[in-house]
């Protein structure tokens, strides 16, 4: 029986690195659209399978830190990823920058928001949501924007923050709030608004939101984590993230 | 200091929440519990059902609906702002009706099971000696379900005190009107402010503990009659 076991072992062993393999992502709630098609084509042409989980970077760093079973992370920022590789829970020289997001202001409702963000300034609406800037960088992005435009101080008292930038454009589609800053990748698909109406802030008003990839030490010998990072800097995987409103 | 300004805020926001929650809902679930405990109607089963749904539902759920029920499209927000409220999203106010219809079934079943209990008996003798129904509820069937309704206001308070998915879903975590200690630790930990996180936990921890002690040391001393 033991014999049996231990043959059973090494089988399993010679075939497992020759088939397809899982990993599972941590990915930034802003990245959920482009990640999916991602994903989908990935396993298409590869033959691995990617198990996506989405949420704020805030948690998963927590999350990891605390062991958990992630393999690969695409941050909403770059901050995230450089103190793990630090801290050792990723590997070094494996980060680079996937996307890089813009911040948009948006309305459900068509013709709200005009293409200079004058609305802004008219306030002729209730609440602003935004991503919690504490805990998601296209919060803390928002945040510098409205600074920039000497916007904040009159602005505050209108703010509605969520968990993450999902929440918050769930806060707006929902229309409790009527508008929101948001991912550009939230309101964009096909290289085009999808509805309503949007102002994408200059890239000038806030730092670039860069956002970082990094194979995680979980990762380290998992040919399909590998093989992912690979695919996301391959130009099928661009095309969809630019077709998302991002930048490179 | 454990507890900086916007802790104290959010305490003071929690307390204020729970308290008019409680009372809230005792002036609901009292008239409900009699009913559903007295009645012979066909509608007291899916009334019953209805009551206690937001306890078996995941408050994320809960909350999602009640975010579209009170947007500008749902029928709560149309009334509102006919009414020319505006919204009640991300108000203490909408907070306020998330909190009482998540802790609903907290306050009816103790209060029902309370009068289910009493039997037609106690009524029936207040009716032959001339008391009118309402004259001997509030004389004879309220305070013998005293315990249950000591019972279902304190569940009420520590209930609300608890919530958390339903306020994330329609608080929008403004300081002041939504941002309660729940979703404030929830904030520290993804923040990765460990020590404030703590402070606060620590203290929700031992405030339930102290509840459930005290609920249980009141069911000894009146013996059974509570759930």
């Amino acid at each position: 029986m033991k014999r049996m076991l231990a043959a059973c072992f090494c089988a399993l062993g010679l075939v497992l690195p020759t088939q397809a393999a899982e990993v599972s992502v941590a990915v930034a709630a802003n990245f959920t659209a482009p990640m999916q098609k991602i994903a989908a084509a990935f396993e298409q042409d590869s033959g691995h399978q990617a198990r996506l989980a989405f949420g704020s970077t805030g948690r998963f760093y927590a999350q990891i830190q605390q062991g958990a079973p992630f393999q690969l992370l695409l941050a909403a920022d770059d901050e995230t990823p450089a103190r793990l590789e630090r801290e050792g829970l990723g590997v070094a020289g494996s980060r680079f920058t996937y996307a890089i997001g813009r911040l948009v202001l948006w309305s459900p409702q068509p013709g709200l928001v005009d293409d200079q963000g004058l609305v802004l300034r008219q306030g002729r609406f209730d609440k602003l949501a935004l991503a919690d800037p504490k805990l998601a960088p296209y919060g803390a992005a928002a945040i510098e924007s409205l600074t920039r435009l000497g916007l904040l101080q009159d602005l505050q008292a209108k703010f509605v923050q969520g968990e993450n930038i999902a929440q918050a454009y769930q806060f707006v589609a929902s229309g409790n709030a009527q508008l929101g800053l948001l991912a550009l990748s939230q309101v964009h698909a096909d290289g085009r608004l999808r509805a309503g109406s949007a102002w994408v802030l200059p890239a000038w008003l806030h730092r670039p939101i860069r956002q970082d990839a990094l194979l995680l030490t979980q990762g380290k010998d998992n040919p399909a984590a590998a093989a992912l990072l690979r695919y996301l800097q391959g130009d099928k995987a661009r095309a969809i993230i630019r077709a998302h409103g991002y930048e490179f | 200091m454990p507890f900086d300004p916007a802790a104290l805020q959010a305490i003071w926001l929690t307390l204020k929440l729970a308290t008019l929650t409680t009372v809230l809902l005792l002036l609901i679930a009292t008239p409900l519990a009699w009913w559903l405990a007295r009645t012979g109607s066909r509608w007291r089963a899916p009334i019953s059902a209805l009551v206690t749904l937001p306890l078996v539902l995941p408050p994320s759920v809960l909350g999602f609906y009640l975010l579209l029920a009170m947007g500008p499209h749902g029928p709560l927000g149309q009334l509102t702002q006919a009414l020319g409220w505006g919204l009640l999203s991300f108000s203490f106010t909408g907070l306020l009706i998330g909190s009482v219809i998540f802790s609903l079934p907290f306050a009816v079943q103790p209060l029902q099971h309370a009068f289910e209990a009493q039997g037609q008996r106690a009524m029936e003798v207040a009716a032959t000696l001339r008391a009118r129904p309402l004259d001997a509820f509030f004389t004879v069937a309220l305070p013998q379900a005293r315990t249950g309704l000591v019972t279902a206001a304190i569940l009420s308070f520590a209930h609300t005190v608890g919530e958390f998915g339903v306020v994330l879903m329609i608080g929008g975590n403004i300081p002041g009107q939504t941002r309660v200690v729940s979703t404030q630790i929830y904030g520290h930990v993804e923040a990765m402010e460990y020590a404030q996180a703590h402070w606060l936990a620590g203290a929700m921890v031992l405030f339930s503990f102290v509840v459930l002690l005290s609920l249980a040391l009141l069911k000894r001393q009146r013996g059974p009659g509570l759930p």
